[in-house]
């Protein structure tokens, strides 16, 4: 096994997901299982093979930095779930 | 009238045979009587497309026609649409209506078009058979106890099953192409960036790219003309004159070579799917292309490469749901960490999890090497493959999908089984070549099966053309579903 149960819920927390007992046991064996397939990469010998991370290799597009039409403070906060006086409200943080 | 082609609609509208209004009257008429089995859409915006309609009648009438005028189109539900709500098919943006549009609704607007609804998905198109989508299960229009592919299963089974002219799918690993060949439609993913992706939601960055799905390769060419070229609000998006695609549609493939590659034509291929293949390759032979065996030799490495860099991307992509500025927030949480925890536990399916958790562990401290980085090396490896093989071949044909649509259930239980359906287009979305899936035949049981052509980096002109030689020559696309 490659993954302990342990492993998933530190995982899980860094992906901020709450699992379920049953969620964690079954992503448990998936991760395993997908993981195992994943092992035939290590029969490639990579050590020298650049990698690619893009398939365009331009970089750093740059623009005039001029002034263009944004979104207004309205339809910005027209999707969120709560807001109070121009701003999007959460939960207490403190 | 709902069975026409864009192209054939277009000609009947310059003529004034036929008006926008009606044809769009005839198919929110065909999706009320069909969509309840076949369930393509997850929303009909009959209001807005009966306005657009009413408008390009009268741009018409004053002579102002595109090839897109008063065309009905489908969009699959992760490309955002202006005051039409666009979730992913998930529950974390079931009440998400953008408040802008997509680059490429905007151009289709521009020139007349008509969004007539969007299209089912698997969630966050992270699947190969539409069923991970959190609101409804599609089917198949050849047979409805089958898959209709995914994740844009919405989009060609509209098209197949007549309930919109055209439609746009977005493909990250053959998400455009699969679910194109299980629905008998032609389905073209193209290259990296030949097409804006501002206003396409984000699963893998570096693969994602929409396309058309169309009832011919004429259309397709007309749907890539009206969509493709830059955009300064996509910077991936490249910067480069653009053909006229309709010019390739060119029933001609004499001396050209064919590309036949080895590794995917292996043991375990259904031999339905392997008959009607080489058959077609027999038939483009009989129009005068060569036949070339080639080798790509990574091509067993790529499943593997692809679920690491695919799950790594979304991973990051998708930590910006997060209940704050829109979307679905789980009630009740006191606390801001609570609040993240339950919104995104509650508004995220077991797939996107699954992928969520995946891609989060490949990224970790620790294993970023053994994962991430190694699979990114390997994409050189499958990359560089695509380019010696091109050194010698004009074009790569192979199948589109190892099997033609399987059960509805069959492999929901199994990830990894449902990830290797996408055992022969996920290389492309790796190396960024274009590809287009065709139909090429049907299996015993009725159920279509698609021929993929792979061209060279921005040659879509090239696929195209050898794409029209062939179906110019058979009646596969002509063939429709008995629905009714």
């Amino acid at each position: 096994m490659k993954v302990e149960r342990g492993e998933v819920e530190h995982v899980a927390l860094l992906a901020r997901l709450k699992l379920s007992e049953e969620e964690k046991e079954v992503f448990t064996s998936q991760l395993n299982a997908i993981l195992d397939y994943m092992e035939k990469l290590n029969a490639l010998d990579t050590g020298a093979i650049e990698p690619t991370f893009h398939v365009v290799s331009h970089c750093n597009i740059m623009r005039e930095d001029e002034v263009r039409g944004s979104l207004p403070q309205e339809a910005s906060l027209e999707n969120a779930p709560d807001r109070a006086e121009g701003c999007f409200r959460v939960p207490k943080i403190i | 009238m709902y069975r026409l082609t864009i192209h054939e609609l277009h000609e009947r509208l310059k003529r004034k045979e036929v008006s926008s209004q009606e044809v769009t009257k005839a198919l929110l008429e065909r999706i009320r009587e069909v969509d309840p089995r076949i369930k393509a859409y997850l929303c009909v915006t009959e209001q807005k497309a009966r306005e657009g309609a009413q408008e390009a009648d009268q741009r018409i009438a004053t002579g102002q026609i595109s090839p897109l005028t008063g065309v009905p189109l489908a969009i699959k539900d992760n490309m955002c649409t202006q005051g039409i709500t666009t979730t992913c098919a998930s529950k974390i943006l079931e009440n998400f209506v953008p408040p802008f549009d997509a680059t490429i609704v905007k151009r289709i607007k521009e020139q007349g078009g008509i969004i007539i609804g969007k299209t089912n998905m698997d969630e966050f198109a992270m699947g190969s058979s539409t069923e991970n989508s959190r609101f409804t299960t599609t089917r198949n229009p050849w047979n409805l106890d089958a898959i209709p592919g995914g994740s844009s299963g919405g989009s060609a089974a509209a098209v197949a099953a007549d309930e919109c002219i055209a439609a746009l799918g977005s493909d990250t690993g053959g998400s455009i192409r699969q679910p194109a060949a299980c629905c008998g439609v032609v389905g073209m993913k193209p290259t990296y960036g030949l097409i804006s992706r501002y206003g396409l939601v984000a699963f893998g960055s570096s693969l994602d790219q929409i396309g058309p799905i169309t009832k011919d390769v004429e259309d397709c060419a007309i749907l890539l003309n009206a969509i493709a070229g830059h955009d300064p609000l996509d910077s991936t998006s490249i910067d480069l004159p653009l053909p006229d695609f309709r010019k390739a549609l060119i029933k001609d493939i004499k001396g050209w070579v064919l590309g036949i590659p080895r590794e995917f034509f292996v043991e375990g291929m259904d031999p339905a799917v392997e008959e009607k293949v080489w058959a077609a390759i027999r038939t483009l032979e009989g129009m005068g292309a060569k036949v070339k065996e080639i080798a790509l030799p990574h091509t067993g490495y790529a499943v593997a490469t692809y679920y690491i860099i695919c799950t790594a991307e979304a991973s990051s992509n998708l930590a910006r749901y997060d209940g704050v500025k829109y979307g679905f927030r789980a009630p009740g949480s006191p606390e801001l960490m609570a609040m993240y925890l339950e919104t995104r536990s509650q508004g995220f399916g077991p797939e996107v999890k699954r992928r969520i958790m995946l891609g989060t562990y490949v990224l970790s401290s620790g294993y970023y090497d053994a994962y991430y980085r190694k699979a990114a090396q390997v994409r050189t490896l499958i990359k560089a493959d695509f380019e010696k093989a091109f050194q010698g071949c004009d074009v790569i044909v192979t199948p589109t999908a190892p099997t033609p649509a399987f059960r509805l259930g069959e492999k929901v239980q199994d990830p990894l089984q449902m990830y290797l359906s996408d055992i022969f287009t996920i290389s492309v979305n790796l190396a960024g070549v274009p590809a287009i899936s065709i139909p090429c035949g049907f299996s015993k049981g009725g159920l279509p099966i698609g021929l993929q052509i792979i061209g060279r980096h921005r040659e879509e002109e090239r696929i195209i053309q050898a794409a029209y030689t062939f179906e110019q020559n058979t009646d596969h696309h002509m063939k429709r579903p008995r629905l009714s």
